[in-house]
């Protein structure tokens, strides 16, 4: 194709600052609820002994499954070749590093000791995923800057493919270690598989490709810039396919999970009775996360309208945090079994029951944070270099496509 | 313009000037209080240049050798320095009139080892530094099998 | 060598005194006095006993203790403040046969906590004690996820007043630690089975699960006893009886 031009976003309008002043608002409150937590102790939150892992977990884990698969548009490009991917590329690989940088920054924040980082970075145990994890998260971040360089400095072009088949295994490896973190406990029944790792990255694609196409079009339409039919729709279908694809993996987790009759509380709890699990699960997950968004990426006369795709992505990032919500929390909330045969009638100790959790201002606010800081940094990345494409029309992404 | 910079620089030198040539009694950070506790001994397990410089360093390898290989030797342990170094009023480390508190503050260096240690001297009079812990009388098992062992008190 | 007969019969009076007095006469290297500036070995393995049947329903003897010997404070919070032992209530589903027993960290061979951690603060040491090391704990709580006891506790508060054989902080996570203090001290038993024996039940036993003549090796070998999940293959070194 044609010369593709790259432009900073220049709309220094009221609106633009407007939404940066804003995105500082709510991470200034983010920071200023994780100094309340480490301050006062975790008792101020709704996190307990028994969950573990609240609201904060939730959204740094979305954060950081979504910040792999953001950089799938521009491994696309650069690994699989689709010269129609290229002009994405750039803001493909932003995004992937401020999305990993929020999820980060919810997750250290959230830690008992968040001033033990330094020890975090020196002493490691590497039978722990957490540990692998700490290097794949950073080592993300420098794989996918000098990807980012490579892509913009001209004379580094050749480079391109080997940096960003580079960067499509590291996050390959990182989205498993991931999945992992939950796949390699053997202590409870919602986790404990071999699936999560696949699974994680299969939902990887969609969340990270629906946050894309948000941006995507904010940005474009922001700067007033041509988004052509043709990148819209290859990238509405793609969305699609991934959604079915995670759809398949949730399939099979449950479908695996109703065969082991040791597992049939757990799928009880997360199908059925589990209160507001099993709405997440049904309404949030599958209806709006699944469903909804699939229908409309898929049907032609619906996927037209642009507005009802950013909802469909608004909606596929909406069931992103329910599934997390459900395999996080509803995971821990569900008891463990000491012994097989036997019901716990009493404990000093919250055993055998259902773990009550309720979401805290300080963990909601810590979260979205993360959402904050990982959208402020794209707004200012793309404002001061120029990661945006001046134009996406179908004249200029694809020069010899047929209009239909 | 550069008339003007050269103005309140030449200023607040003067100013800066002025507060320096005040007493050193307003200084902001009291002088560390280091009161020693004199029944305890005279000397402490090391010298005190060397601890001066290096007592962080002492405590540090301390710390994994008793809690990975189960060394409960009492010459570096944390617990020896505060029994010793405790203020005899407070009983503490930390304080006003803290041992630690008072040195690390006038240094500005940050204690973490409070978060979870006592800052507080055993009640019981403990064993002064320098003399060493006797060793446990090994188990022996009388012919009927039934074990006889000496406790330490 | 040549031996005159004065000789000859004082080596073979010595070796016959030795050879009939030896077998009830051990001396064990180690045993339960190790000297402070000796490392553990894995020579000895720690564990406990525990008879469910002796076990009181609604008597907390040992919770009182442990809390007591450790410092182990709450804040009338009991879905955040720490415990390190629990008594636990279960009733058999086919038969509704009830009986209660505590529950602790139970020092497995192969803790899964310990493989979780990203610091390696949680560790077993050589003698099987598992343990955090506070200092490099950085509150993840990742080793509560993965404990299938649920046995590690966060403490979720400030925290004064801590005994000095046992630091503990907010922020940092904690568990039974086997009364290690008293063992490497040689007490050679833990407060919850000082205080179950006190209270006349005698439901748990501590001892050393490698010493073929100690008092919990021989129980073991007498009643069948089983592990808290067994299945999960985590070779525990508290045993159950009755259960």
């Amino acid at each position: 194709m044609a010369n593709i031009h790259y432009r900073p976003f220049e709309g220094c309008t009221t609106g633009f600052y407007g939404v940066l002043a804003v995105l500082a608002g709510v991470l200034l409150a983010a920071l200023g609820a994780a100094w309340y937590m480490e301050h006062n102790g975790h008792w101020v939150t709704g996190m307990t002994n028994q969950v573990i892992w609240g609201t904060p977990h939730v959204f740094a884990v979305f954060l950081i499954v979504a910040a792999s698969g953001a950089l799938n548009v521009a491994s696309i490009s650069s690994v699989f070749g689709r010269a129609l991917y290229k002009p994405l590329s750039r803001l493909s690989g932003l995004l992937a590093v401020a999305l990993l940088a929020g999820g980060l920054m919810v997750l250290v924040l959230d830690l008992g000791r968040p001033d033990r980082l330094i020890v975090a970075m020196t002493y490691y145990n590497f039978k722990s995923i957490f540990a692998w994890n700490i290097f794949l998260y950073v080592g993300f971040f420098a794989v996918v800057i000098v990807y980012l360089w490579v892509m913009m400095e001209r004379r580094m072009n050749i480079y391109s493919k080997s940096a960003g088949t580079f960067a499509f295994i590291w996050r390959l490896i990182l989205t498993t270690g991931t999945g992992s973190i939950f796949g390699f406990l053997v202590a409870r029944d919602a986790y404990n598989s071999a699936l999560l790792a696949p699974m994680f990255i299969v939902f990887s694609f969609a969340y990270g490709l629906a946050i894309y196409l948000l941006v995507l079009m904010a940005a474009m339409k922001g700067a007033s810039r041509d988004l052509g039919d043709v990148v819209f729709t290859r990238l509405r279908r793609l969305l699609g396919v991934f959604i079915a694809g995670s759809f398949y993996f949730v399939l099979v987790y449950h479908l695996t999970n109703l065969y082991i009759t040791q597992r049939h509380g757990i799928e009880a709890f997360v199908l059925l009775d589990g209160g507001i699990y099993t709405k997440m699960f049904w309404i949030g997950q599958m209806l709006l996360g699944s469903l909804i968004p699939m229908v409309i990426c898929f049907h032609s006369g619906l996927g037209k309208s642009r507005s009802l795709v950013a909802l469909a992505c608004l909606l596929v990032v909406i069931g992103g945090l329910a599934q997390m919500y459900v395999t996080i929390i509803g995971g821990q909330a569900f008891p463990m079994q000491l012994l097989p045969d036997k019901t716990l009638v009493s404990s000093g100790f919250f055993d055998g029951v259902v773990a009550g959790y309720r979401p805290s201002l300080p963990e909601i606010l810590l979260g979205v944070g993360g959402v904050a800081i990982a959208l402020l940094l794209t707004a200012v990345a793309v404002r001061a270099l120029p990661f945006l494409p001046e134009s996406l029309s179908d004249t200029v992404a694809d020069p010899h496509h047929k209009t239909t | 313009m550069k008339r003007f910079t050269v103005g309140v620089f030449a200023g607040l030198f003067a100013l800066s000037v002025a507060y320096a040539a005040e007493p050193a009694k307003t200084t902001r950070v009291p002088a560390p209080s280091i009161q020693i506790n004199k029944d305890r001994g005279e000397q402490c397990v090391e010298p005190t240049e060397e601890m001066r410089r290096n007592h962080m360093n002492y405590i540090l390898h301390q710390r994994d050798e008793t809690m990975h290989r189960g060394i409960r030797t009492t010459k570096h342990s944390l617990k020896n320095c505060i029994n010793c170094h405790a203020n005899p009023k407070t009983g503490s480390v930390l304080g006003k009139d803290g041992f630690c508190a008072s040195c690390h503050h006038y240094a500005a260096v940050k204690i973490d080892c409070f978060e979870c240690h006592t800052d507080r001297a055993e009640k019981k009079a403990a064993i002064p530094a320098g003399r060493p812990r006797q060793a446990l009388a090994p188990v022996i098992r009388t012919a009927l099998g039934q074990p006889r062992q000496r406790h330490q008190p | 060598m040549t031996i005159n007969r004065r000789g000859f019969l004082g080596i073979s009076g010595a070796a016959i005194a030795v050879s009939a007095v030896a077998p009830g006469l051990r001396l064990i290297e180690l045993a339960e006095g190790r000297a402070p500036d000796q490392a553990v070995t894995p020579k000895q393995r720690w564990g406990l006993l525990i008879d469910a049947a002796k076990c009181a329903d609604g008597c907390t003897a040992c919770i009182d203790a442990c809390h007591e010997e450790n410092g182990v404070t709450g804040n009338n919070r009991p879905a955040t403040d720490p415990q390190w032992i629990r008594k636990v209530t279960v009733e058999d589903n086919t038969t509704g046969f009830r009986q209660s027993f505590p529950v602790m960290c139970q020092h497995c061979e192969h803790p899964p906590c310990v493989d979780v951690c990203p610091t390696g603060a949680s560790f077993k040491r050589a003698d099987g004690i598992v343990l955090v090391d506070k200092h490099t704990c950085i509150g993840c709580r990742y080793c509560m996820m993965a404990c299938p006891y649920k046995a590690r506790s966060f403490i979720h508060e400030v925290t004064t007043g801590q005994k000095t054989h046992a630091p503990r902080g907010k922020g940092t996570v904690e568990s039974c630690t086997l009364c290690v203090h008293k063992v490497d001290r040689g007490d050679n038993t833990t407060a919850c089975a000082v205080a179950c024996k006190k209270e006349g039940h005698e439901a748990i036993l501590f001892g050393d699960l490698n010493d073929p003549g100690s008092e919990i090796r021989k129980r073991l070998k007498q009643k069948p006893s089983t592990q808290l999940r067994p299945d999960l293959k985590l070779n525990t070194g508290v045993r159950y009886q009755g259960v």
